[in-house]
């Protein structure tokens, strides 16, 4: 203990220290090759003709009035290419000449500055000493006398209890932290059970995205492809939020290229069918749709989905096949939902659970 | 060419001799001792090679981006409240979109300037991390992390993160259709996070997403407490060069013990004080020239459509990458809960990869058990292993890296995408084996032919036919300057193990052991004094063409045998 020492009597904490570092398993050569020191100095052009040396203060000085003259040129641009409303030409153009000035003006400064130091200013290498980066044995001695001194004058070490209930102080006086971040979402929902649900619901119309027109099962042909809102997205009050779970993606397919599950043979509407085109994967619009093949595809991952099978997952790191919309008409012949989707829509998360067995 | 008299007289009236100027540094001096720090500093040798400015290029980008973004913040406003736009550009006219949106758009269309600075503080950002990460290679490949500077490593490592961090949170703030979706990506990979996902997103976006919340929250990470925690780090960063000192290539007159290289004032204070004005008016032309992230191209975000050939800004690159490679169906549900391999794979991986970038100085530190300091570079090929792992490296990150474009790709060359991500997958396990072998033997092989040029010279081109008839090329010998280069390096031995003082070796050592004779087994020893003299022990300041020459060709091929390592 430091108690026991006074301090005269403190010696350098590792005496190992003072030999030589352990170079570990380097190889150190008796019978290396010398290091012959510096090659001689070599001298510039300038250095011996003071003409040349001359002329090349002339030119940087030259560059600095070009530098003068963009920067005043930048201030010229601002007004002389301004900005005309509804003129997209007049911003590249009041881009292009400011930016250009502001540029001549940096680039001249530093291309002049630097050629300065490397064509005039004195070019004499200079050699510092490197020291060790620890400190000297006194130093570190002198440091760890401190710390002693500190400790018996303090008694932190001696006084056990005032120690350990300060360290459980310290312990716990941030944890009032977590807890204030709590109210960063609101407290009055469960996320889990948000994410299960959407605005699609019994007798919602299928309507088009984005103006929200109603969508007849007759204008839906084969082959074409239409993207989907709910009835009344666009007046919620979460439009985005919604959006981002209620995206459907409808198709016509012939009935005969399509095969239908058990459970599922009154999903579809004389071959129109509903998918989710929120991603199974992490939730990109799966927006891009062959008609050729019936795939879809998700351009941020490039998982591929098969509408002929029930939009199960061909290609790609999604794993779940897109969740199908049930849909029907109304008896104006306007396609709407038969119900929410069964499943949660768009990227897995943890309390999402079994769904495909239930 | 001071004088006796005013060597003698007090400061101040010295201060006075010296007119304006001088009053004022005494001013200054009395009140802030600065004439200590220029004492200490004015004076101070800094090493001189082109990519010592990587780092340089960083800093000075990063004060640009400092200087654009503070103009930025005087029109941006970082709100997800719905407006219409009423601003200039005509397509987007009366469309509802946020106003972080409308404001950004505004900038770019209704502010005299506000384009260009917008792109300035785009390229500026793209510049400061492309710096920083070839700063990283340039310290990885010279070995420049060893001690006394893993840690400074550390934190420079550090700074690479946050500096992407910067990046994402900075291009998301514009809310547009683009980086609308890398969130829908970011809050699809957190909620695949098991047990705290779903939480952590609903949190993060302050409900479900996209919320109302999120582009403020972004905003003050990318505008406050990133940049406070970027700043301080580079204060400690640049600290740790100071007390370091900067390390310096190997070459004739440089050793361990010193630096070689020019002072700050004035050469330095020149050199780098004029690079930062060509820093800056790089990006200045840049954002003159060149359009980068056209938001009013891709609309304000909405959570339906998406463009194809959809890709992050290309840092954020091999993260998604990793996303796209990642086997299909790694997804199962374990009592009732889910687990998104395909999520949590590539985040692991990501993880292990920058995780190993970090520790790499001390897994390095022990497996040579070198204490010294070093504070001469190694040329990348002198330490041929650690050069191999870093080219593995670069090509697992570049094989992310292209995957993230796996798509532009497949359309670009005509190719199927299923291919190319099948080709990818291959190539990232594959291609950093590849890489390590083809580096490794690259290295070993320029290491001999080092040794050679130091030992018998360079062809010189001159073919010379002897009395006897034969044919002969004049090699011609390096200056010792020259050959100091070759011949001066570490040389690291495989470890042997030895029981320790309990007569066992520990199952520790025996891995050390293994590791350290897969980095040393194939090493070349460095020239040594007796070879070269050996090799032109007839002099070498023989005159190229000489008959003593010619045996020295031969004599030398001959005692290359000294070297068993070698051949």
């Amino acid at each position: 203990m430091a108690n026991d020492k006074g301090a005269g009597d403190l010696v350098p904490v590792d005496p190992e220290h003072s030999a030589p570092t352990s170079a570990g398993t380097a190889v150190v050569h008796r019978d290396a090759v010398q290091n012959p020191g510096l090659p001689p100095h070599r001298l510039r052009v300038g250095d011996l003709d003071p003409k040349k040396a001359d002329r090349t203060e002339r030119g940087i000085s030259i560059l600095f009035y070009i530098s003068i003259v963009a920067s005043i040129g930048a201030i010229v641009s601002y007004f002389a290419f301004p900005i005309i409303p509804d003129n997209p030409a007049s911003v590249r153009l009041n881009t292009l000449f400011l930016g250009a000035s502001i540029a001549l003006a940096l680039l001249t400064i530093g291309i002049g500055v630097v050629h300065w130091g490397k064509a005039l200013m004195h070019d004499h290498e200079g050699v510092d000493v490197r020291h060790p980066v620890r400190g000297s044995d006194e130093t570190r001695a002198r440091a760890v006398e401190i710390f002693d001194q500190a400790n018996k004058e303090s008694g932190f070490g001696r006084r056990a209890l005032l120690r350990n209930s300060l360290i459980g102080a310290f312990v716990a006086f941030p944890l009032p932290a977590i807890f204030l971040f709590r109210d960063l979402a609101p407290t009055s929902d469960d996320p889990a059970a948000e994410l299960r649900h959407t605005m699609w619901d019994k007798g919602v119309r299928l309507t088009r995205d984005p103006d929200g027109a109603p969508i007849k099962a007759s204008d839906v042909t084969l082959g074409s492809a239409f993207h989907v809102i709910p009835e009344g997205l666009n007046e919620s009050e979460h439009k985005l939020e919604e959006k981002a779970k209620a995206a459907v993606l409808l198709m016509r397919l012939k009935p005969s290229d399509f095969n239908v599950s058990p459970g599922r043979e009154d999903w579809n509407y004389d071959g129109i069918v509903a998918y989710s085109k929120i991603c199974t994967h992490v939730g990109c619009p799966v927006a891009l749709y062959e008609q050729q093949t019936h795939h879809l595809l998700c351009p941020c991952h490039q998982s591929q989905f098969d509408i002929k099978n029930e939009a199960e997952v061909i290609f790609g790191p999604a794993k779940r096949p897109l969740p199908q919309l049930p849909i029907t008409v109304d008896a104006e012949g306007y396609l709407v939902a038969r119900s929410d989707f069964t499943e949660p829509v768009g990227p897995s998360f943890w309390e999402r659970g079994d769904y495909d067995n239930n | 060419m001071t004088t006796t008299d005013t060597r003698t007289a007090p400061a101040a009236d010295r201060a006075k001799s010296g007119g304006v100027t001088g009053a004022l540094s005494n001013y200054i001096d009395e009140r802030t001792s600065i004439s200590v720090a220029v004492k200490e500093f004015g004076r101070k040798i800094f090493p001189d090679h082109w990519s010592f400015m990587l780092g340089e290029v960083a800093l000075y980008s990063f004060v640009v981006i400092l200087l654009s973004g503070s103009f930025l913040t005087f029109f941006f406003q970082a709100s997800m409240a719905e407006v219409e736009y009423s601003g200039s550009y005509v397509p987007l006219k009366g469309l509802e979109m946020s106003a972080a949106m409308a404001s950004a758009l505004d900038i770019s269309f209704d502010i005299r300037g506000g384009l260009l600075m917008r792109q300035v503080h785009h390229w500026a950002a793209l510049l400061f991390i492309a710096s920083i990460g070839l700063h990283m290679l340039r310290i990885y490949f010279t070995g420049a992390f060893r001690k006394p500077r893993e840690l400074n490593w550390v934190i420079g490592f550090v700074l690479f993160i946050l500096a992407m961090a910067e990046g994402f949170t900075g291009y998301s703030l514009p809310d547009d259709l683009l980086s609308g979706n890398g969130l829908r990506i970011i809050d699809g990979m957190v909620k695949g996070i098991p047990v705290v996902g779903t939480w952590i997103s609903y949190l993060l976006f302050g409900g479900e997403f996209p919320g109302t919340q999120i582009i403020g929250r972004l905003y003050t990470l990318h505008i406050l407490l990133l940049p406070a925690i970027i700043v301080a780090l580079i204060a400690l960063h640049l600290v740790f060069v100071v007390v370091h000192k900067h390390t310096q290539y190997p070459g004739p007159g440089k050793t361990n013990e010193n630096v070689i290289g020019y002072p700050v004032l004035p050469v330095y204070a020149a050199k780098a004080g004029g690079f930062f004005f060509i820093v800056f008016g790089v990006i200045a032309f840049m954002a003159a020239f060149f359009t980068i992230n056209p938001i009013w191209n891709y609309g304000p975000y909405d959570p339906s459509p998406v463009s194809a050939g959809t890709q992050p800004d290309w840092y954020i690159g091999f993260a998604d990458g990793a996303l796209r490679l990642v086997p299909p169906h790694l997804e199962f549900v374990l009592w009732d809960h889910t687990f998104s391999w395909n999520i949590i794979l590539p985040i692991a991986v990501l993880g292990l990869f920058i995780v190993t970038v970090m520790v790499y100085p001390f897994i390095e530190a022990w497996v040579t058990g070198d204490k010294r300091e070093h504070h001469l570079l190694d040329r990348p090929r002198n330490a041929a292993t650690r050069t191999a792992i870093g080219a593995a490296g670069v090509s697992f990150y570049a094989v992310l890296w292209a995957a993230a474009s796996s798509d532009i790709i497949a359309t670009h060359f005509k190719l199927a995408m299923e291919h190319v991500i099948h080709v990818l997958q291959f190539l990232l396990i594959v291609g950093p084996f590849i890489a390590f072998y083809v580096t490794k033997r690259i290295c070993l092989a320029l290491q001999k032919k080092d040794r050679e040029i130091a030992l018998h010279g360079y062809e010189s081109g001159r073919i010379v036919r002897l009395p006897g008839g034969e044919f002969i090329e004049v090699h011609q010998q390096l200056d010792e300057y020259e050959r100091w280069k070759l011949v001066s390096y570490n040389d690291y031995q495989p470890l042997m193990i030895r029981p320790g003082v309990d007569g066992k070796i520990s199952s520790l050592q025996r891995v050390r052991a293994s590791v350290s004779r897969w980095f040393f087994e194939d090493r070349i020893e460095p020239v040594s004094q007796t070879e070269l003299d050996h090799s032109h022990g007839h002099g070498h300041a023989a005159v190229a063409g000489s008959p003593d020459q010619y045996q020295s060709v031969e004599s030398g091929s001959g005692s290359a045998g000294g070297a068993p390592h070698a051949h």
